[in-house]
C-alpha cells in the first residue's frame, strides 16, 4: 500500500485501472480491416486516503488524473481493482446498494460556469442533494438548511434566489461547495476545484475548503496540476504519468526530496515570483500519446536517466526510505545521483530552507 | 451590488431580458407579432366575432350568391369581403378556415414536439444501441415526403374507414401524416443538444446524487435544449399550415363542408376564371399573412436565442 | 535585472486609452485611461484578473477590436505615429509586418486548412520581397529556430497534427517570421501543461531578445510575468493601478491590490495554513464604485478613496495609482 498511516483509511484504490474503448463500431473494423484501440487512462492505481485528511493527485492534462476522479465517485465504472470505501469495496456493490455511499461521496467539479444548471435558481440546486437523499422533510426545513449552507460558505441566505450567471466565478464556485456539503458527505473529491479562478478569489476559495475540511473532519481527493495549490492543501501527494503512479509519499517528503525524475521535471517547472529569472535545465519533450505509449517506463523518451532497462521494462513501484513510493528504475539502482540529474538545481534543498525557515 | 441582492419578479426580468428587447426593437418582428395575434385571435374567437355561420344551412341564401366585397360594385354591406356560389360569407369561411388550418399546424407541431423531444433526450442521454434504433428509423422518416406520406396515410384510411366517417376522419390524418415526417426534426436537434449537456458537470452533480435519468432528462436537460426546439417549432407551425392547406388543395385533405383555408383555395380556384376573383383571393392572403408573420417570428427566436449573433 | 533605459523614443506609447462597449444600458467602459510606454526590445507583463481589460488593451494595439468594443479616448503611437486611427487595410499591413500576435489557443490562430508551411510562406511573401523558394527556405529556418525537430518534413503538415507545445511554437514562428519590432503575446501558455509552459516562455524570450523585438505579454499568472518580463503593469478594473519593474513590484508591491494579489499567490514550500485573500471580487463594468475602483475590497481604504479617483504617482521607475501615497509617508 502507499501511504503509511496507523489507522484504517477512508478510502483505498487498489490495482484501480480504467480503459476506454476507442474502437470504430463493429461494421467499421470489417470494412476497414482494423483491430479495437483501447486507452489505458487508469493503471493500476494503489492509493490510501487516510480519515480527514487530504491526497493530492498531480499531472499533466491527460495523464488520467480526472478520471480517476470519476472513478472513485462512480461516474465511471473501473476496468479493474478496487475502491474501498469505509471498509466496502464500491466496485462490488449493485446500483441499488450504491445509494447509501452517494450520500456519503460528493464532489467539487472544475468548471464553475458548467457545473451549476444555468436554469434553476440556486436554492433549488442546493436543494436538490436534499430532496434526493431525503434529508430535509419540510419545506421550510429545506429552506432554512439552504440558508445555513449558503452561509457556511460565506454567501448570504438571500442569494438563493436568484440565478447562476448573477454570480461570479469564485461564488459559483462557493455554491458548488454548499451543495456538495449538503448532504453531509464524510469525503469530497475535488477535480481542479481553483484552476478556472483567478488568483485573489482562488485563494478565498482553498482557505474556505480548508476551514470546512477542519470544521466538518472532511476527507479530500485533490485533483490539480498546481503544485502550490497541492503544497498548501495536502498532506499526501500522488504523481501520475500516462495512466499511472510515479511517485507518492507524504507532501513534506515530496516537495522537500523528489525523487523520480518526472516528479523533479515537474517541480522545476514551478513558477515561482520569488525566483525571478534563474537558468532552469530546459525541459524537453512532450506527453506521448496515451493511446500509443512508448515501452518500458512511459516516461522513458523524456527521461535524461532512462538506459535501455527502462526503455524495455516498466518499473515496479517501491518503497523508498522517506516513506514515499516510487516507480523508477534509476531511482531503484541509485543511478539518480545529483551530477547526472539535470534539473537537480538545487531546488529540494531550497524547498527545505524555505520549511524549515516558515 | 445592493441592486442585485433582492430578486426581480419574473415580469419584470422578462421586461428587462434581451429576448424582449430583440423583439421590440425590431419593428419587422413587431408586426410579424401583431399579425399572427390578430389571425389567431380572430380564430379562436371565431363562432363569436363571425358575422355568419357559414356551416348554418338553413341561414344561406342563393339569393346571396356571388356578391363581391362592399367596396366593389354591387356589394352588399353585410358581406364585407363578398360571398361564394352558395351565398356563404367569404369573410366568416376564412374565419372558421383559419380555425382549421391553425388548429392542424399547432395540434401536429404539438405531438411532433413531445415524440421528437422525448426520443431525442432518450437516443441523446443513453446512446449506443437505442440511440442507433431510433436514429435509424428517424433516417427512414426523413426519406418520405410529407405529402407522400398523407396521400398513403389518406389512401389507407379511405379505403379502411365506411365512406361517411372519411370527412371526420381527415384532421386526425393530417395532423398524423404531419407529426410522422417532422418529428424527426426535433429529434435530431434534441439529441445533438442533450448528447453536449449530458456531459456537463451539472449533470454529473445530479447524477452523484442518485437522480434516475429520466428525472435527470426532464428537469436539467430539457429546460436547457428547448431553445432551438421553439425556433423550429414556430417555423415547423408555418409549414405545417403550409402542408394542410396543400393537402386541402390537393383535395386530400379537409372536406369542403369543413373547410380549411386550404380547402378554401381549392373551391375557390376553381371560379377564379368567371371573374369571381374574391373567393380565392382573401383566403389566399390570409394564408400568405399567416405563414410569413409565423416565419418571421421563427427567425427572430433564432437570431435572438443565438449567442453567436448576440 | 536589465534596467530599463528609455531611448529617445519608445517604441509603443499608449496614452490616456480608454475602451467603452455600446450596449443598450449605455457606454460600458472596460479600459479606462490607461498610460504606458514600452521601449524597444523590452518585456512588459500585462496582470490582471479576468475582466480587467488587460487582453482588450492587447487587442487594442493589435487593430482587433471588435464591435460593440471601441476605442472612445486616447491614442496609440507605434514608431512615433498614431495606429488607432488608421485604416484597417492600413493596419492589417502593419500587423504581421510591425507587430506580431500570438494567442492562448494555437488553434484560432492557425487556418486548419492549410499546411503550417503554406502560411508561413504567404505571410512571409506578404510582409518580404522573397521568391516561393527564398520564402520557403525562410519558412523551414522558422520552424528550426522554435525548436520544431525534422521542419523540412514537418512544413508540410497541417496543424492539427502537431501537439499543443507544438502548436503554439509554430505560431510564434508565424508571429516573428516577418521580424517585428512588437509582439503582442496574449495568455500564450494559459492553455499549456505545466512543463510545456516552461519551455514556450523560454522560447519566446529568446526569439524576441535574439530579434530585438519588444513584448507585451499578457496574462493573468504572476508567475510567469516573474519568470519573463522586465516591467509589469498590474490592471485592475481597467485601470491600472501599478506599473514598475518586475523585481520591485514583486519585491516591493505598493498598490493594496498588487500587495494582495502577491500574497494571495500560493507558493511552493511556504508552509503556511492560511492563505492571504483578498475579499469580494472585481466589480462588474455595470457597477464600478466611485473613487477608486479597488476601495471597497481595499483593507486600507479611508474617504478620498471613495470620492476621487486616485491619479499616477510617480515611484520608483515606474507609477502607483493610489490615494496612500499623495498623502504623507504613512
Amino acid at each position: 500500500m502507499s501511504t503509511a498511516t496507523e489507522q484504517k483509511p477512508l478510502v483505498a484504490l487498489d490495482g484501480l485501472s480504467k480503459t476506454f474503448d476507442l474502437s470504430p463500431p463493429l461494421l467499421n473494423r470489417l470494412i476497414e480491416r482494423k483491430g479495437r484501440r483501447s486507452l489505458r487512462a487508469v493503471d493500476g492505481l494503489n492509493i490510501d486516503i487516510p480519515r480527514g485528511k487530504t491526497f493530492a493527485l498531480v499531472g499533466e492534462s491527460g495523464c488520467g488524473k480526472s478520471t480517476v476522479a470519476k472513478l472513485v465517485v462512480g461516474l465511471h465504472g473501473a476496468s479493474a481493482g478496487k475502491i474501498t470505501f469505509d471498509g466496502t469495496d464500491l466496485t462490488k456493490l449493485a446500483a441499488a446498494d450504491r445509494g447509501a455511499f452517494r450520500k456519503r461521496i460528493q464532489m467539487i467539479f472544475q468548471d464553475p460556469y458548467a457545473s451549476l444548471n444555468p436554469r434553476w435558481r440556486v436554492r433549488d440546486i442546493i436543494a436538490e442533494p436534499l430532496r434526493s437523499f431525503g434529508i430535509t422533510s419540510s419545506k421550510a426545513e429545506e429552506r432554512a438548511e439552504v440558508g445555513r449552507l449558503l452561509e457556511l460558505v460565506g454567501l448570504s441566505a438571500r442569494d438563493g434566489e436568484k440565478f447562476p450567471h448573477e454570480f461570479s466565478g469564485g461564488q459559483r464556485q462557493r455554491i458548488s461547495i454548499a451543495r456538495a456539503i449538503s448532504s453531509k458527505p464524510e469525503f469530497l473529491v475535488c477535480d481542479e476545484p481553483t484552476s478556472a479562478l483567478d488568483v485573489s478569489v482562488q485563494s478565498q476559495v482553498l482557505n474556505l475548503m480548508r476551514d470546512l475540511q477542519d470544521e466538518l473532519g472532511l476527507t479530500y481527493l485533490f485533483i490539480s496540476h498546481d503544485l502550490a495549490v497541492v503544497d498548501f492543501m495536502s498532506d499526501y501527494v500522488g504523481v501520475m504519468y500516462l495512466g499511472r503512479l510515479v511517485e507518492a509519499g507524504p507532501a513534506e517528503r515530496i516537495f522537500s526530496a523528489p525523487e523520480h525524475p518526472y516528479t523533479r521535471l515537474l517541480m522545476d517547472t514551478v513558477p515561482d515570483i520569488t525566483m525571478g529569472r534563474r537558468n532552469r535545465a530546459p525541459v524537453i519533450g512532450e506527453v506521448p500519446n496515451p493511446i500509443t505509449p512508448p515501452p518500458g517506463c512511459s516516461f522513458n523518451p523524456r527521461c535524461p536517466l532512462a538506459n535501455d532497462r527502462c526503455r524495455a521494462q516498466a518499473p515496479e513501484a517501491r518503497k523508498r526510505a522517506g516513506g514515499s513510493i516510487v516507480a523508477c528504475h534509476a531511482v531503484e539502482e541509485g543511478r539518480d545521483t545529483p551530477e547526472t540529474v539535470a534539473c537537480e538545481t538545487g531546488e529540494g534543498a531550497r524547498m527545505q530552507l524555505a520549511r524549515g525557515a516558515a | 451590488m445592493s441592486l442585485e441582492a433582492f430578486p426581480q419578479s419574473r415580469l419584470a426580468a422578462i421586461i428587462e431580458s434581451d429576448l424582449f428587447y430583440k423583439f421590440r426593437t425590431s419593428w419587422i418582428t413587431v408586426g410579424a407579432f401583431v399579425v399572427t395575434l390578430v389571425i389567431v385571435l380572430a380564430a379562436v374567437l371565431a363562432p363569436w366575432i363571425a358575422p355568419h355561420d357559414p356551416f348554418d344551412v338553413s341561414t344561406l341564401s342563393l339569393w346571396d350568391s356571388e356578391l363581391p366585397p362592399v367596396w366593389a360594385e354591387g356589394g352588399d354591406p353585410r358581406f364585407l369581403l363578398g360571398t361564394d356560389n352558395q351565398g356563404r360569407d367569404v369573410f366568416s369561411a376564412i374565419l372558421y378556415g383559419s380555425r382549421i388550418s391553425l388548429a392542424v399546424g399547432f395540434v401536429s407541431v404539438a405531438f411532433a414536439m413531445v415524440i421528437g423531444i422525448v426520443i431525442g433526450l432518450v437516443s441523446g442521454y443513453f446512446g449506443g444501441a437505442i440511440d442507433a434504433f431510433f436514429m435509424r428509423i428517424a433516417d427512414v422518416m426523413l426519406s418520405f415526403p410529407t405529402i407522400l406520406v398523407a396521400l398513403l396515410v389518406s389512401g389507407i384510411v379511405r379505403g379502411a374507414l365506411p365512406r361517411e366517417m372519411h370527412d371526420s376522419a381527415a384532421l386526425i390524418v393530417l395532423v398524423f401524416a404531419i407529426t410522422v415526417t417532422t418529428w424527426v426534426q426535433y429529434a435530431r436537434t434534441v439529441r445533438s443538444s442533450t448528447m453536449v449537456e449530458r456531459s456537463r458537470e451539472y449533470v454529473y452533480a445530479a447524477q452523484l446524487v442518485g437522480r434516475k435519468p429520466f428525472a435527470i432528462l426532464f428537469s436539467h436537460i430539457l429546460p436547457n435544449v428547448m431553445g432551438p426546439v421553439l425556433v423550429i417549432a414556430t417555423i415547423n407551425l408555418a409549414m405545417a399550415i403550409l402542408i394542410e392547406a396543400t393537402l386541402s388543395f390537393l383535395g386530400v385533405g379537409m372536406p369542403p363542408t369543413n373547410p380549411s383555408l386550404g380547402t378554401l383555395i381549392r373551391v375557390g380556384n376553381e371560379y377564379l376564371f368567371s371573374g369571381v376573383w374574391w373567393v380565392v383571393i382573401f383566403p389566399s392572403l390570409t394564408l400568405v399573412a399567416l405563414v410569413l408573420a409565423v416565419n418571421l417570428l421563427g427567425d427572430w427566436l433564432r437570431d435572438a436565442l443565438n449567442p453567436k449573433l448576440r | 535585472m536589465s534596467t530599463t533605459t528609455f531611448p529617445n523614443a519608445p517604441l509603443l506609447s499608449v496614452r490616456d486609452l480608454s475602451i467603452c462597449f455600446d450596449t443598450r444600458h449605455g457606454p460600458l467602459r472596460a479600459v479606462d485611461g490607461i498610460t504606458f510606454d514600452l521601449a524597444p526590445g523590452e518585456i512588459l507583463g500585462m496582470v490582471g484578473e479576468s475582466g480587467a481589460g488587460k487582453s482588450l488593451t492587447g487587442t487594442a494595439i493589435t487593430g482587433l477590436l471588435e464591435r460593440p468594443g471601441r476605442i472612445d479616448r486616447g491614442e496609440i503611437l507605434f514608431e512615433g505615429k498614431r495606429i488607432d486611427t488608421l485604416s484597417p487595410d492600413e493596419m492589417r499591413r502593419l500587423r504581421g509586418r510591425r507587430i506580431g500576435a500570438i494567442f492562448q489557443d494555437p488553434l484560432t490562430s492557425l487556418n486548419p486548412l492549410m499546411t503550417v508551411g503554406q502560411q508561413l510562406v504567404q505571410t512571409i511573401r506578404t510582409h518580404l520581397p522573397k521568391s516561393k523558394d527564398a520564402a520557403r527556405a525562410r519558412a523551414i529556418e522558422c520552424l528550426a529556430e522554435v525548436g520544431i525537430p525534422a521542419p523540412e518534413a514537418r512544413i508540410d503538415q497541417y496543424p492539427h497534427q502537431f501537439s499543443g507545445g507544438m502548436r503554439q511554437r509554430v505560431v510564434i514562428a508565424l508571429a516573428l517570421c516577418a521580424e517585428p519590432s512588437l509582439v503582442i503575446a496574449d495568455e500564450p501558455t494559459t492553455a499549456l501543461d505545466v512543463s510545456i509552459q516552461a519551455q514556450i516562455l523560454d522560447l519566446l524570450k529568446k526569439m524576441c531578445r535574439e530579434r530585438g523585438a519588444a513584448v507585451i505579454l499578457v496574462t493573468h499568472d504572476m508567475g510567469v510575468i516573474a519568470e519573463t518580463a522586465d516591467r509589469v503593469a498590474v490592471m485592475y478594473s481597467g485601470r491600472v493601478v501599478e506599473i514598475g519593474s518586475v523585481d520591485r513590484v514583486v519585491r516591493d508591491p505598493r498598490h493594496p491590490y498588487t500587495k494582495g494579489l502577491m500574497q494571495s499567490i500560493p507558493r511552493v514550500g511556504s508552509g503556511v495554513q492560511r492563505l492571504t485573500q483578498i475579499d469580494g471580487a472585481m466589480p462588474r463594468l455595470t457597477d464600478l464604485p466611485s473613487g477608486c475602483a479597488f476601495h471597497p475590497r481595499c483593507p486600507r481604504a479611508f474617504d478620498t478613496c471613495q470620492q476621487t479617483r486616485p491619479a499616477a504617482l510617480p515611484v520608483e521607475g515606474g507609477h502607483v495609482a493610489c490615494h496612500l501615497y499623495q498623502e504623507e509617508p504613512a
